[in-house]
């Protein structure tokens, strides 16, 4: 380990590099982690614009919405008083395009690609990443994927519209939704971004592995690189299992092939079989990330260790082994051997366990603390409230009787917000904790926590109230709830939820506008803003091509808070006290 | 016991409904805790000048008693499902009373056995989206799919089921009460998806033989 980060530091000099290759085809980890971060924001709103229209049409059934007649028919249809009304082919796509853009163009970009290239390396004190190149490479196919996705909006037929899951036989035959060519450049921008995922997650290994700097043992790395270190093997293990299952259903739509056509002897359900045993270790890709930055971010600012370090990366480990053997709980009702599902409910209640250990250790790290409360601190803290509901409204589904009522009710499409939408709050924490070493400059503080309290409280009107339309037995991607008798009651929980996400939209401006004004002309950052005590503070800001001008020498973890063995209440992973503490394991 | 799910006629769905008000208990009482001390811990030990947290990397005692107090009550929960399950899904009682169901984009079509007592034969009468059934009698359904996945809810029955193409699925229930009860498709089946929905009409025994002998009973040729 010490020679590889010894060789590295070797080449730490970095001539002065053109336009081109600083800004576009860079192989500085930190240059990718940011153009990941453009490119995932810039899908946020694309996705969230698409949330938007669903909540209209499902408050105000096919009511015009203004300023939508711009698309042509059959697309959208003009209202009679201008705007448009959006027409059930339509919102099917709406749904499935916001479900794929918001989980493979923004969740994962932001908290794998952005954070992992930024923080991995500065993290374990290394120069770059083990193979920039490689690095470089996995962006720009990520990039082409993102194009290919974006581009099947304007191809005849519209997007793809069987649902984010694509289930089989729908999503097998074009003559079944009626998209053709949406369907087909949803698969291949999806067989793209698993090329990208996989060198990406090759890279995130290897580095962490190979390059740690001295001292950095495996128990001595802050639990956000943990996470993504696990984030990485789980990537690596599940994207080919999607990839095969993608490659099988384009087979069936354009080469006559029969893996899920029962007409040809194949099987519908083994799609969901495969699409699923990808699927359930992907939930986990998602929140990973977003538990290890919040883990980082509770013990900075209750100035304080990380309580039950070790099982905090134990807990994750066992999540990670759990994801593989817990998919099933998305099919108890599919149609497969119930006996299955007996199997798969004590597996999913399983999982559970490490998940709640987890959320008790954030609590045990606030106990005794003395807590700041900065805007990173909030979202981390809003992260946890939800993955608390989130969490909790699972062992509901887990349940399999429970399930048979509410499997396809809003009841589930509360539980996996909570949890997936919910990582946008460590998404925030995570942007405003790294914003000072990532661009050099200081977002608005007070802003920030306007558009946490903001968020905060909308996020809670837009989701909760599904539980309630859940337990009422509301169908999940229906286009018009007023088709039903028993959903009629419960309408105005439609338009509050309505309300509330227009209101969650609109308070995202706050934070763009912050981001936007602060990227230009933030207040100059300091070094370690946060007196935190992981390795990237201890590099200039923002730090340069190299990272380190000393290679790093690590004597402790990364949470030696308020210890007795200082004066200050932090105690930098990389500081000497002197021969007499440098053996002192975490 | 709380009363938010729809009203349940059937014979099994009280095993549904006191399995999910128990896990509310649980989990309401789970989040309860864990908000109030979350809430508290961040008045308490909010930041103040001069005074400095508690240097501790944690306990191993409460990390034993938070692994095993969730792990033993999920686990129950678990063995009390398992046995609900076995009885709603995998066992699916004896009954005269079968009906053949075929999903379609984006119809339910009901087949009822015609002159020849059998089902899937050529003489099956057939109906669109309306199923009627007497009350108190276990039914038996044999479900096809004709083109996509569609998923049979009938919410007031808390009975959900997928229905796949190229499979014969069998699922079950027994309505306790009279009523006409909604019948939505569940899983995404296509643009008409939302919409495609029936009614259930259960009768008391006498009104059944009354619809069965006006709807049932063979055409004179």
């Amino acid at each position: 380990m010490s020679d590889t980060a010894a060789a590295h530091e070797s080449h730490g000099h970095h001539p002065e590099l053109g336009f081109i290759r600083t800004y576009i085809f860079s192989l500085d980890h930190k240059m990718i982690g940011r153009q990941f971060l453009f490119m995932g924001l810039l899908m946020i709103i694309v996705g969230g614009l698409l949330a938007m229209l669903v909540r209209w049409q499902l408050a105000w059934p096919e009511a015009p919405v203004p300023g939508l007649n711009f698309i042509p028919e059959p697309y959208i249809y003009p209202g009679e008083n201008g705007g448009g009304i959006i027409p059930p082919q339509t919102y099917n796509a709406l749904f499935t395009m916001h479900a794929t853009i918001m989980i493979f163009f923004v969740v994962m970009p932001i908290m794998v690609g952005t954070f992992g290239n930024f923080l991995i390396p500065l993290m374990i004190g290394t120069g770059d990443m083990a193979f920039p190149k490689l690095n470089m490479l996995s962006f720009w196919v990520g990039a082409m994927a993102t194009v290919v996705m974006l581009a099947s909006f304007v191809v005849p037929g519209g997007p793809a519209a069987g649902g984010w899951t694509s289930y089989a036989t729908l999503a097998a035959k074009g003559q079944y939704t009626g998209v053709e060519w949406g369907q087909h450049l949803w698969i291949i921008s999806l067989l793209i971004l698993g090329v990208s995922s996989l060198m990406g997650s090759i890279n995130y290994i290897t580095t962490i592995i190979n390059m740690r700097a001295p001292g950095m043992s495996y128990f001595r790395m802050p639990l956000t690189v943990w996470s993504l270190f696990i984030t990485a093997i789980l990537l690596l293990l599940a994207l080919p299992v999607l990839t095969a299952a993608l490659a099988m259903l384009l087979f069936d739509r354009v080469a006559g092939t029969s893996f899920f056509l029962p007409e040809g002897g194949g099987e519908p359900l083994l799609w969901q079989h495969m699409f699923w045993f990808f699927g359930h270790p992907e939930v986990y890709i998602l929140v990973l990330p977003a538990m290890g930055v919040t883990s980082d971010i509770l013990s900075t600012f209750s100035r304080k260790p990380i309580f039950g370090y070790h099982a905090m990366a134990f807990s994750m480990i066992a999540i990670a082994f759990l994801s593989w053997i817990v998919w099933g709980h998305h099919m108890f009702v599919s149609g497969m051997n119930p006996l299955l599902g007996t199997a798969f409910m004590m597996t999913t209640m399983v999982i559970a366990v490490p998940s709640a250990i987890k959320v008790f250790n954030w609590l045990g790290t606030l106990w005794g603390g003395n807590i700041r409360l900065t805007s990173p601190m909030l979202f981390a803290l809003g992260f946890v409230s939800n993955f608390l509901i989130g969490g909790l409204s699972g062992v509901f589904m887990a349940s399999t009787p429970v399930d048979i009522f509410i499997h396809d009710t809003y009841y589930i499409v509360a539980h996996f917000h909570y949890v997936v939408a919910g990582i946008v709050f460590a998404l925030f924490a995570a942007v405003y904790y790294w914003f000072p070493k990532m661009f050099g400059r200081t977002m608005n503080e007070g802003m920030a926590k306007i558009h946490f309290v903001l968020t905060y409280i909308f996020f809670n009107g837009a989701f909760f109230p599904m539980h309630f339309l859940g337990v009422g037995g509301h169908m999940r991607r229906i286009y018009n709830p007023m088709q039903y008798e028993f959903l009629m009651p419960m309408q105005h929980w439609n338009v509050f939820i309505t309300i509330s996400a227009l209101l969650l939209g609109a308070s995202q401006f706050i934070f763009l506008g912050n981001f936007v004004w602060s990227l230009i002309a933030g207040k100059k950052a300091e070094q370690n803003p946060w007196q935190a005590n992981t390795l990237e503070w201890t590099a200039a800001t923002p730090p340069p091509h190299g990272n380190f001008e000393v290679q790093p020498v690590v004597y402790r973890g990364p949470y030696e808070y308020s210890s007795p063995e200082v004066k200050e209440d932090w105690l930098p992973q990389d500081k000497n006290l002197g021969a007499s503490t440098t053996a002192r394991a975490h | 016991m709380l009363s938010w799910l729809p009203e349940d006629v059937s014979t099994y769905g009280h095993e549904i409904d006191s399995l999910f008000y128990l896990i509310y208990y649980i989990t309401g009482a789970t989040f309860i805790l864990v908000t109030a001390l979350m809430v508290i811990f961040l008045i308490k030990y909010r930041e103040q000048p001069g005074r400095r947290a508690t240097y501790s990397h944690g306990n191993t005692t409460l990390e034993i008693i938070w692994t095993i107090i969730p792990a033993v009550i999920l686990i129950v929960l678990a063995f009390m499902s398992a046995s609900s399950w076995a009885k709603i899904k995998r066992h699916v009682p004896n009954t005269d009373f079968e009906l053949r169901i075929v999903a379609k984009q984006f119809n339910w079509e009901v087949n009822y056995p015609g002159a020849d007592k059998k089902l899937g034969t050529d003489d099956d009468i057939k109906f669109d989206n309306d199923l009627h059934v007497p009350v108190n009698k276990p039914i038996r359904l044999v479900m096809t799919a004709a083109d996509v996945i569609h998923s049979f809810f009938i919410p007031n029955m808390r009975f959900k089921q997928d229905i796949v193409p190229g499979r014969e699925i069998v699922g079950w229930f027994e309505a306790t009460k009279p009523g006409r009860y909604e019948l939505p498709c569940a899983e995404l089946c296509g643009f008409g998806h939302s919409g495609m929905k029936g009614w259930l009409f259960v009768h008391t025994p006498e009104d059944y033989q009354k619809w069965a002998n006006e709807n049932l009973a063979p055409k004179a040729q």
